[in-house]
């Protein structure tokens, strides 16, 4: 068994050349945020039919990825698999980022940022946004907790395994509030189902492992440390398992909207006759983003590769972010039945299918976001004992 | 307060009115029999020696929340081509659609054809006063709040602009204030990023007026499709109305029990 050392990163011009590229990004965010909040969102594609828009997108992609990037921390820490436990203060890390990359788009999306101590000190807890509130902030101290238990010396092996579980339990409860964010809109016939919360978790596994392999592979790659392909083939092998169970929930979420002939409407919408959203159902989310990488990733020599690693990550990234602006797009762009059996028409969009063009602005802003969960990996990197010298496949147990 | 058993409404109108201000209990006095006192001022002690005074219509009682005040919308009644509701409201409150989806829309005019019959119907829609909304329910601040005489409000300081009661309300009866506000009305503060809706002219209620402005409206027509007045009331004209015709709530299987009923759809 070889002994690990963390190591922070060195000062090179590609780490620091790669911070003032996110610190662009994160800075135009900025800039867009004050353009915004000076001129009200009709700078934005928003509009009163479609009052979520791409940076609701940008924000729940994050948070959803940010539970899933948990993943292999709690692999190593809960489930005791020795192989995976070098990575996971990285995962740990990652996780805080990217849920502090989302919770920027979320919060500075509002209609009056400003306010945000409003959100922090008037609660109702009838909203799942306030708990919330209280989940995303408290996976973060959570998790903060849990990478000092593994970065601090002397501390009882339990204290590991006891800040793992308690993480890994909160990000289940934690996507499970996410998701119920649309599971609990009774109004709108694209939701208002219990199978959201369990969709996201498990589009959570998915998207945070794609995440994560991306970010495992690019670090290790740009700072020369090995990377064991025994080791990237087996968490490859576990993105596999998380897409067919993704696509596995996905087909129940519709098949049994189907069934009820009152959903008949939005299913036909997004199946069938949805256009752009139903080109991004089929086409992005289910084939490009789902079935093709999971064919490559069980293949027995593809799913080895490394190049072909990371094509199927990305392609699991766009899926899953395709996935998510379906829901949160396409079910806003399908018209709230109010009247059934009724043909509706009004000045406000009632009866039609609505229309939404993003601008640049919501796109920087999204970004900025990512940007701003990459940098912070990076620093955490940095200034801090997170990656292991040598990921290599030493402490992979073999196969019996 | 130097006078007993009144109490402001907080002094911006309905629009902004505060919660705590709107669920006050305990009154000895409700608005109507004050006024009928004769003793319409109130008085304020800001600070020893400064008194605030208020006269008249600026003075108002709390939410009574024996008070359940709706409306009653005959669609039979509410011709294809009338939009005076919709006028009214706007005048009243000051927002103006200009076609654009980012225009807020208080209340609207919806045109209405059966699949089945090919029947088509006319009708205003606006935020239906929900015993059990929705918008209340997922606001995470409380900044959608009912009043117990069970009107609907945004109360706008403390809506921070997240729009996820125009996600959750099932008849899109909310806009968000897509730019900043000039030339408000006094009686319904506004502001950019955040979310406004009927507020069933709770300054004109909270005044004496007894109805809102698109019930005026309407009855100037002489359509008289709609009827305002209390749900709780046997007497009223809304109740009577209710207890002696069919009418229907919107979305009734979500079992939100609504303020605002229709007939004739």
């Amino acid at each position: 068994m070889e002994r690990i050392i963390y190591r922070e990163l060195k000062s090179t011009p590609t780490v620091w050349g790669l911070l003032v590229l996110l610190g662009a990004f994160v800075a135009a965010a900025g800039a867009v945020v004050l353009y915004i909040e000076h001129h009200g969102h009709i700078v934005t594609g928003m509009n009163n039919q479609i009052v979520w828009g791409l940076p609701h997108v940008f924000a729940i992609f994050l948070i959803v990825a940010a539970s899933g990037a948990l993943n292999v921390a709690s692999i190593g820490s809960v489930f005791g698999k020795v192989a995976y436990k070098p990575m996971a203060r990285l995962s740990a890390l990652l996780s805080i980022a990217l849920l502090a990359g989302g919770l920027a788009v979320l919060v500075l999306d509002l209609g009056r940022p400003d306010r945000l101590i409003v959100a922090m000190t008037k609660f109702n807890f009838t909203s799942i946004f306030t708990w919330n509130i209280l989940l995303y902030t408290g996976f973060m101290g959570i998790v903060a907790a849990y990478i000092f238990t593994q970065m601090a010396r002397g501390l009882p092996a339990y204290a590991v395994k006891t800040a793992g579980l308690a993480a890994f339990i909160w990000r289940l409860i934690l996507t499970t509030g996410t998701g119920s964010i649309f599971g609990w809109l009774v109004a709108r016939q694209a939701y208002d189902a219990a199978i959201m919360a369990p969709l996201f978790i498990v589009m959570s596994f998915a998207i945070g492992m794609a995440i994560f392999l991306l970010v495992v592979m690019g670090v290790t790659t740009m700072t020369g440390r090995a990377f064991g392909p025994e080791l990237r083939t087996r968490l490859a092998r576990l993105l596999a398992i998380f897409i067919a169970t993704l696509l596995y929930f996905t087909t129940v979420q519709h098949v049994t909207n189907i069934y009820a002939a009152e959903h008949w409407g939005v299913e036909t919408f997004i199946l069938l006759e949805g256009g752009l959203y139903t080109t991004l159902f089929w086409g992005v989310q289910v084939v490009l983003g789902g079935l093709v990488p999971m064919a490559i990733l069980f293949h027995p020599t593809l799913g080895r590769q490394a190049r072909m690693v990371v094509l199927s990550s990305l392609l699991v990234i766009a899926g899953g972010f395709t996935q998510i602006y379906v829901i949160v797009i396409g079910g806003q762009i399908y018209p709230l039945e109010i009247f059934p059996g009724y043909d509706v028409s009004s000045s406000f969009a009632d009866g039609a299918i609505n229309a939404y063009s993003p601008t640049i602005l919501e796109l920087i802003l999204g970004l900025g976001g990512v940007a701003l969960a990459l940098a912070i990996t990076i620093v955490g990197m940095k200034f801090l004992r997170i990656l292991p010298n040598s990921l290599s496949d030493a402490n992979v147990a073999p196969k019996i | 307060m130097n006078i007993p058993g009144l109490k402001p409404t907080g002094g911006c109108g309905g629009g902004c009115a505060g919660k705590s201000d709107a669920n006050m209990k305990g009154a000895d006095m409700h608005r109507r029999d004050f006024l009928k006192s004769g003793a319409a001022m109130a008085t304020v002690t800001l600070a020893p020696g400064v008194t605030l005074m208020a006269m008249g219509s600026g003075v108002a009682a709390q939410a009574n929340p024996d008070t359940r005040w709706g409306l009653l919308i005959d669609a039979g009644k509410c011709p294809s081509d009338c939009s005076a509701c919709v006028t009214a409201c706007s005048n009243e409150h000051g927002w103006e659609d200009h076609g654009e989806p980012t225009d807020p829309q208080w209340i609207r005019k919806v045109t209405l054809k059966d699949r089945a019959t090919g029947r088509e119907n006319s009708l205003p829609v606006m935020c239906q006063h929900c015993e059990n909304p929705p918008c209340v329910d997922v606001c995470p601040t409380g900044a959608s709040f009912k009043r117990e005489d069970g009107i609907v409000l945004v109360d706008r300081h403390t809506c921070i602009g997240c729009r996820y009661c125009m996600m959750a309300c099932p008849f899109k009866a909310r806009s968000f204030v897509h730019h900043p506000v000039e030339n408000q009305k006094v009686s319904t503060p506004r502001g950019n990023g955040t979310v406004e809706g009927c507020n069933m002219c709770v300054h004109k209620l909270d005044r004496g007026d007894g109805t809102t402005a698109c019930v005026e409206a309407c009855a100037a027509t002489g359509n008289n499709a709609m009827i305002f007045g209390d749900l709780n009331d046997p007497e009223s004209d809304i109740s009577k109305a209710l207890a002696s015709y069919p009418s229907i709530e919107l979305r009734s299987d979500l079992r939100l029990n609504l303020g605002v009923r229709y007939q004739n759809i």
